[in-house]
């Protein structure tokens, strides 16, 4: 385990092997997100209840679930960075931050605009989005602490002990539809024996959840490399690799 | 097409979420584009100091 964290977390080894990650994970989200989009909006039919507004489900559903899982990347990445001081892993808590907010920011955002046609309300204080505004704030607070401070190694180990603690906060998000009697609907996927969404629906949905999990960790990819770069500006592996004069 | 554009009367809801999500993710495409030139830029200069 050791040897394997400090093999491929090593700035110019990292970023080495992730450039080819980073080229074939984009060609796949294109497609991905392309085939799902079409699917989602034109072959799918519309729902008996809700009639086409489910449609905005192909893309907050997937949103919602990048938003917590890049939460996971990012505590994960936290740990590493705490406990091995991994330069690779400090500089994915900062850029898995951004992209992260902003997964969290378009569920909250494409909620609200199914809310209003389902619900006659763009925001209501229910459990599930209540938890989901408190991820974006963590998000946010994780973020302003790994810019905060001269020293990147300091911003990125308070920006580490934040992110931890806030995974209290993944499970309450989870369990939110359970625990309270709340206003959003229940799992409709994860019920693996019986889905309570046709699977006519559901193909689409399973295709642009691949597709946004592809995107995040191509998006994820170009930024840590570019994080990477900038944190080791004066080695010399990173002049060769720029072609810089030395 | 007139019927698919509008989504059984909730074109405006269906429309603008996917609106928004596309100029948010292609938004963190460029920016992440953006951020590679910056600081490939910013180690030019540096190297150039040098």
């Amino acid at each position: 385990m050791m040897q394997f964290i400090h093999k491929y977390g090593s700035p110019r080894y990292f970023y080495q092997w992730s450039a080819p990650w980073q080229f074939w994970l984009t060609v796949l989200s294109v497609i991905l997100l392309a085939v799902g989009t079409y699917w989602g909006l034109v072959i799918a039919p519309p729902d008996y209840q809700m009639g086409d507004s489910y449609r905005i489900l192909y893309i907050h559903a997937p949103s919602a679930w990048m938003s917590m899982f890049a939460y996971m990347v990012m505590a994960f990445s936290g740990i590493i960075a705490l406990v091995w001081r991994i330069k690779v892993a400090e500089v994915v808590i900062g850029q898995c931050a951004i992209i992260g907010g902003s997964f969290t920011a378009l569920a909250l955002i494409t909620g609200m605009l199914w809310g209003k046609p389902m619900w006659g309300a763009y925001w209501v204080w229910d459990a599930r989005l209540t938890s989901e505004l408190v991820l974006l704030f963590l998000y946010m607070g994780v973020l302003a602490l790994y810019s905060a401070f001269e020293d990147p190694r300091t911003g990125a180990k308070a920006a580490a002990i934040l992110s931890i603690v806030g995974v209290i906060n993944i499970p309450i998000i989870h369990y939110s539809v359970e625990w309270w009697n709340t206003l959003h609907q229940g799992p409709t996927v994860t019920k693996l024996d019986k889905p309570s969404a046709h699977i006519s629906m559901l193909i689409p949905l399973l295709i642009m959840f691949v597709g946004f999990k592809t995107y995040f960790f191509a998006l994820l990819f170009a930024r840590v490399r570019n994080g990477i770069l900038f944190r080791e500006k004066n080695a010399s592996w990173v002049k060769e690799v720029l072609e810089l004069k030395s | 097409m007139k019927e698919f554009l509008n989504m059984g009367g909730y074109a405006i809801f269906v429309w603008s979420s996917y609106a928004i999500v596309v100029i948010v993710m292609s938004g963190n495409v460029i920016a992440a584009k953006m951020q590679r030139k910056r600081i490939i830029n910013e180690l030019q200069e540096l190297s150039e100091e040098e």
